[in-house]
């Protein structure tokens, strides 16, 4: 286990950065580069970063298929709810002006809650093709 | 770029490949960042660069596949086929606007009133997250999709398989 401390220790210090910073590109999307697309590819990174150094049967106790399968589909879930949320509402599919009292704050909800979604679809997607791909090899040891 | 391309497709080490096409993204990530078109950049860098080469690896380490058996003929018929599509492709570049031209199509269409509207309409100031979440809401929930899908497929063809298949023999021969 004391193979490649020096990384281990580095990752460490790197996952919880790498986490904060995908959340920053999430929240910061509206006003400088970034979205749910790349929040969620960097935050999927974290999980990668940490399922190369601990092997992935460590990180698929930390991120369960199941939480991530979940998670996968929820996210469209959410973007599409969204949509559906403005057709009760009154406006069109995916209209998000009248999802809050005033159009612009309507916007607002909307972007970020789409967002949202495919922040979770793209970080459990990357997360999940990952653990399969890397697992494969695992799996065959284990057997 | 065209240098790590043509290497690209010479070389026959797969690791070396999965480097190189890293490279390309990251080149490519850097062209974009010069053109002004960060949000581009940005996923080039974290999807091309980042999770396609470690992807590239893992797969490697499960395939262990070489060099493949290497092709020495050269087939000309392939190779006038490239040459013409490429002409042809070339050859329609030749009639589109110059890069930046004010006066192209693309400038004229909705691009002005969603640079002109987005902040007010929708509150947000960065006119790529205003355009791909709002205005092109369909798009951007298609992508999703495609991308849900994608994980689907890839968790059919070998989540499932490494289940059922590969624990069936084992099985068999223990029995």
């Amino acid at each position: 286990m004391n193979r490649f401390a020096i990384l281990r220790v580095v990752a460490k210090l790197l996952i919880p950065a790498i986490m904060l910073f995908a959340l920053y590109v999430q929240f910061h999307g509206d006003f400088g580069p970034g979205g749910g697309f790349q929040a969620g590819v960097i935050f999927a990174s974290a999980f990668i970063l940490y399922a190369l150094l601990f092997g992935v049967v460590t990180a698929r106790k930390v991120a369960p298929p199941r939480l991530i399968n979940t998670t996968l589909a929820l996210g469209v879930l959410v973007y599409a709810g969204t949509g559906f949320a403005a057709l009760l509402r009154g406006g069109q599919y995916l209209d998000y002006s009248v999802l809050a009292h005033d159009a612009v704050h309507g916007q607002h909800l909307g972007i970020s809650l789409i967002e949202f979604g495919v922040f979770m679809t793209v970080s459990s997607a990357m997360i999940t093709i990952f653990f399969v791909f890397a697992g494969q090899d695992v799996d065959e040891g284990q057997d | 770029m065209a240098v790590t391309a043509l290497a690209l497709a010479r070389v026959r080490n797969l690791f070396a490949v999965v480097m190189m096409s890293g490279i390309f993204s990251l080149t490519a990530a850097a062209l974009y960042v010069v053109q002004d078109a960060v949000d581009v950049a940005f996923t080039e860098a974290a999807v091309g660069a980042g999770i396609a080469t470690v992807l590239g690896l893992a797969t490697l380490a499960v395939t262990r596949s070489e060099a493949e058996k290497k092709v020495r003929a050269v087939a000309f018929g392939p190779l006038l086929l490239v040459i013409v599509t490429g002409a042809a492709l070339i050859y329609g570049t030749l009639d589109m606007p110059d890069y930046g031209d004010p006066a192209a199509p693309i400038h004229g269409h909705v691009a002005p009133r969603y640079l002109a509207d987005s902040e007010k309409e929708t509150g947000v100031p960065n006119v790529v997250t205003s355009v791909l979440a709002s205005y092109r809401g369909y798009d951007t929930l298609g992508e999703t999709t495609v991308i849900l899908t994608a994980a689907c497929g890839v968790l059919m063809l070998l989540g499932r398989n490494r289940r059922q298949k590969r624990n069936a023999p084992t099985r068999d021969s223990a029995a």
